[in-house]
């Protein structure tokens, strides 16, 4: 198949164009439950969205739409470009999503293979794919680990391998799910940089308050397939009755901030 | 807990480690071949095949000592030729008296007998050799190189990468159900036969949805970068002059040793 | 070693290289390639693009489904060789590209098998377990679940017998073994492991059906008829060859027959090595691989024909 230039099909864009674009999508599983009932949700260029809400919300069921792995009813756009069957190589080098799971992610023996693994998809010649390899390994703080095995590395230099993974692709919207799941404070608090530092516009779904208070201006509360909040994550973390309908908890940073 | 026992790549930067895989394949395989092609009892011929071991050995910096203990793996298999020397017709040698029964060993089949063993045991070094020498991702792209059909090393780069993840899981079940389980610490188990199957059947069941699933989700994985179908890699390895002139010299003796196997050693 | 407690039982199946002649050895080679070749293409036009990473983590599985054992008695346990379980979830075509890799695996990374025999080790523990227990299982497959439960318990016991039956064959043809005691201690050990096999399969498969029932329909069409053909013969040939092999004649006897045999066809109306007397090499080790190519090429184009038959015949 052939490779699409960007130039080529990206419609002409009017002044701000939503990196990220979601109306209306619903999506029930072959076993008919329905796990996203209207979701519309907007993410602008350079902006940093936390994405939280109970087991089970729909959140991971949401993430796989945005690269069109699932094809739900509605409108799915990513900076202009519909979500549709024949758009989807360029979406999917548009869309980095890493997984929850570093070990469904790194699929690849050595991490060289791995962070080649998109960029050499994308039709990129060899010279390309060895540059952007370094300089993603680079940016997670991962350079020199080309050779190394990827069973043989800790659960947090996995989680960095795997975001390099999709920063080797280019993408114009990082989709994290869960990154900080399982990593010990250390290791947590070397990722919360890392994202810090990272240029791209993100999405990042995750049960960690703490992440979403210092990283992500901006919040978005899904529950039971729809989203029930958006906005400020200062004003929504103060909202104790809407974090406990949606059983989550204020960090506890906040609730020492706000009493004093 | 990681299961890095299954490596026994030996990390290191000597002149063998850096020969290109590709040599390493090709020289490893024809000697297997050519051991294999060798006739009984020809003992120099075997020593000299021992002795391009030795030298490769140290030329890797690998302890013989690793190399033989790595190699008794193939000695349960040793049984499966025992009979020769007292089946194959040839001059008696050594009778044994086992009740009225009267076993003899003839020469012809302890030639054999140790003939058999001594090529066994000789390929068998010649590829622990392999592995210890060079890391199991290159020998799949060497493999690629030598035109074994992409699929196949696809499907085997995939197994050696979740070997470690699903060994893992399977052993967090063993160690779940003897924590559950005290009597089967004694290893004899509690219930009859059958139940103790259906408790290791319905883990191995467990492990196979769950594997299947996780295949699914890889999937996801590789189409969201962009896989269609074809599986893309890069050249990794190019031949130096240095890596023909070993693999040539290492085939003219191969050659050599196997002439003089079959004329005059 | 770490590893051995984990293959004990099942590293008879294994077999280490310089164990078969090396024509044999090459011969088996060209079946395997032919079967696995098949096998690629069936599976890729059933699973597509999926198949790589579907077949690269179930290998994965059933080499860590390997390492649950459970104990049978006396110190012994059971151990999941995984041909039969894996031909009947995924499908024979599956299953034998799953068990190849994990054959290949074992012998490049663990020496667990012999490289130049592997060839070998693929048709015993890929091809004929395939062919038994899922062209038997295509036979049962209508029928209630326990009886079909019972059904694979006898079938994957036979399958291990068939493979056992196969090695013992191999290494009494290649003069590494007498077929008086080969046979029958390959077939008595195996006879053991193979209950092992028996058990743990049909517990994992009734496991399967109580908890994914759908999984086993889709994978019972999988193959073919021929897969019922193939799995009769192959059953048939075990139950008629394992009482009769015993007496063959041995194998370094019928070795020199085939070489013999050669000789003279090479020899008489037609040359078709010219120089095949290159002084040094000596006629046995090249006439033994001349016999493993030339067998192999003959059943490689026996089978190329049945299955152009077939298909011509399923398309008139
Ligand atoms: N493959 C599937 N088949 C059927 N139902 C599914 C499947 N995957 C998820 N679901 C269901 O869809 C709903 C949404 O699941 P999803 O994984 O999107 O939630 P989530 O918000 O990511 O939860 P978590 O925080 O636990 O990751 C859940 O009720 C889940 O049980
Ligand atoms: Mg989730």
């Amino acid at each position: 198949m052939p490779i699409q230039h960007l130039t080529d099909s990206i419609p002409a864009t009017n002044g701000r164009q939503p990196t990220l674009l979601v109306q209306d999508l619903a999506f029930h599983y072959p076993d008919g439950h329905e796990a996203l009932k209207g979701v519309s949700l907007q993410v602008a260029p350079g902006e940093k969205v936390a994405l939280v809400g109970p087991n089970g919300a729909g959140k991971s069921t949401l993430m796989l739409h945005l690269n069109g792995l699932l094809q739900g009813k509605g409108v799915v756009a990513v900076s202009g470009l519909p979500v549709e069957k024949q758009n989807l190589p360029l979406i999917r080098s548009k869309v980095g999503i890493v997984f929850q799971n570093p070990d469904d992610q790194l699929f690849s023996p050595t991490v060289f293979e791995d962070v080649a693994f998109g960029p050499l998809h994308m039709g990129l010649p060899e010279a390309d794919v060895r540059a952007r390899v370094a300089r993603a390994l680079a940016q997670v703080g991962m350079a020199g680990f080309e050779q190394r095995l990827s069973h043989h590395l800790s659960l947090g230099q996995k989680k960095r391998v795997a975001i390099a993974t999709v920063l080797s692709m280019d993408p114009e919207i990082l989709v994290l799910d869960e990154p900080s799941a399982g990593l010990d404070p250390r290791s947590r608090r070397a990722l919360i940089n890392l994202l810090r530092d990272l240029p791209q516009t993100m999405l990042v779904s995750t049960h960690d308050m703490m992440l979403v208070y210092e990283l992500f201006p901006r919040t978005v509360i899904m529950d039971e397939g729809v989203v029930v909040a958006d906005g400020a994550t200062q004003e929504l973390l103060h909202d104790a009755a809407l974090l406990e309908a949606h059983g989550l908890e204020r960090p506890y940073l906040v609730t020492v901030t706000t009493a004093g | 807990m990681h299961i890095n026992v299954f490596d026994h790549y030996h990390e290191q930067t000597t002149a063998v480690h850096r020969l290109d895989p590709r040599v390493k394949v090709v020289v490893v395989v024809l000697f297997i071949l050519s051991n294999a092609l060798l006739p009984d009892g020809v003992w120099l011929a075997y020593a000299l095949m021992g002795l391009l071991i030795w030298l490769a050995a140290r030329a890797a910096n690998l302890s013989m000592g690793f190399l033989v203990k790595r190699s008794l793996i193939v000695l349960p298999f040793l049984l499966a030729a025992i009979t020769i020397p007292f089946t194959l017709p040839g001059t008696t040698i050594l009778t044994f008296h086992v009740g009225q029964h009267a076993l003899s060993m003839s020469d012809a089949g302890l030639i054999r007998f140790i003939s058999i063993m001594v090529r066994s045991w000789l390929s068998v070094l010649a590829a622990i050799g392999l592995t210890a020498t060079t890391p199991f991702p290159d020998l799949l792209h060497a493999l690629r190189h030598l035109h074994v059909p992409r699929v196949l090393i696809a499907i085997i780069s995939f197994m050696y990468r979740y070997l470690f993840v699903l060994a893992d899981e399977a052993l967090r079940l063993l160690r779940a159900r003897e924590s559950r389980s005290a009597r089967s610490l004694a290893g004899k188990g509690g219930g009859s036969i059958w139940w103790r199957a259906q408790v290791a059947g319905s883990m191995i069941g467990q492990l196979l949805l769950r594997s299947l699933e996780r295949s699914d989700r890889v999937y996801n994985a590789m189409l969201a970068r962009g896989y269609r179908g074809e599986l893309l890699t890069m050249t990794t390895h190019e031949m130096t002059s240095r890596d023909w002139w070993v693999g040539a010299t290492a085939v003219t003796l191969l050659l050599l040793i196997q002439v003089g196997g079959h004329t005059f050693l | 070693m770490f590893m051995n407690p984990i293959f004990a039982d099942v590293l008879w199946l294994h077999v280490p290289d310089g164990f078969l002649s090396p024509g044999i050895a090459i011969f088996c080679w060209a079946l395997a390639l032919l079967a696995v070749g098949l096998a690629v293409r069936n599976a890729r036009e059933t699973f597509d693009e999926r198949l790589v990473p579907l077949a690269g983590v179930m290998a994965a599985f059933i080499f860590a489904g390997q390492m649950i054992n459970f104990p049978v008695a006396g110190g012994t346990s059971g151990h999941l060789v995984g041909a039969s379980l894996a031909a009947i979830v995924l499908g024979p075509w599956l299953g034998i590209l799953v068990m190849t890799a994990v054959i290949s695996l074992q012998g490049l990374l663990f020496q667990d098998g012999g490289l130049l025999v592997m060839g070998a080790n693929i048709l015993a523990m890929g091809v004929i377990p395939a062919l038994v227990t899922y062209g038997l299982y295509r036979l049962v497959v209508a029928r209630a679940w326990r009886t079909r439960l019972i059904a694979v318990a006898a079938f994957a016991w036979l399958s291990v017998m068939a493979a056992a039956l196969f090695v013992a064959l191999g290494l009494g043809f290649s003069g590494t073994s007498s077929f008086r005691l080969a046979v029958p201690a390959m077939l008595g050990i195996h006879a053991l492991i193979g209950v092992g096999e028996a058990l743990i399969t049909v517990a994992a498969l009734s496991f399967i059906m109580r908890t994914r029932p759908t999984l086993l329909a889709e994978s019972a069409e999988a193959g073919g008829k021929g897969w019922i053909v193939g799995g009769v013969i192959v059953t048939l040939l075990v139950l008629l060859l394992s009482p009769l092999a015993s007496s063959f004649p041995d194998g370094l006897e019928w070795v020199a027959e085939e070489n013999g045999f050669i000789h003279t066809a090479l020899d008489a109306p037609y040359q078709l090595l010219p120089d095949y007397t290159i002084p040094f090499f000596g006629e046995t080790a090249l006439s033994t691989i001349i016999a493993g190519i030339v067998g192999a090429l003959i059943v490689a184009g026996l089978t190329i024909g049945v299955v152009r038959l077939l298909r011509t015949r399923r398309h008139a």
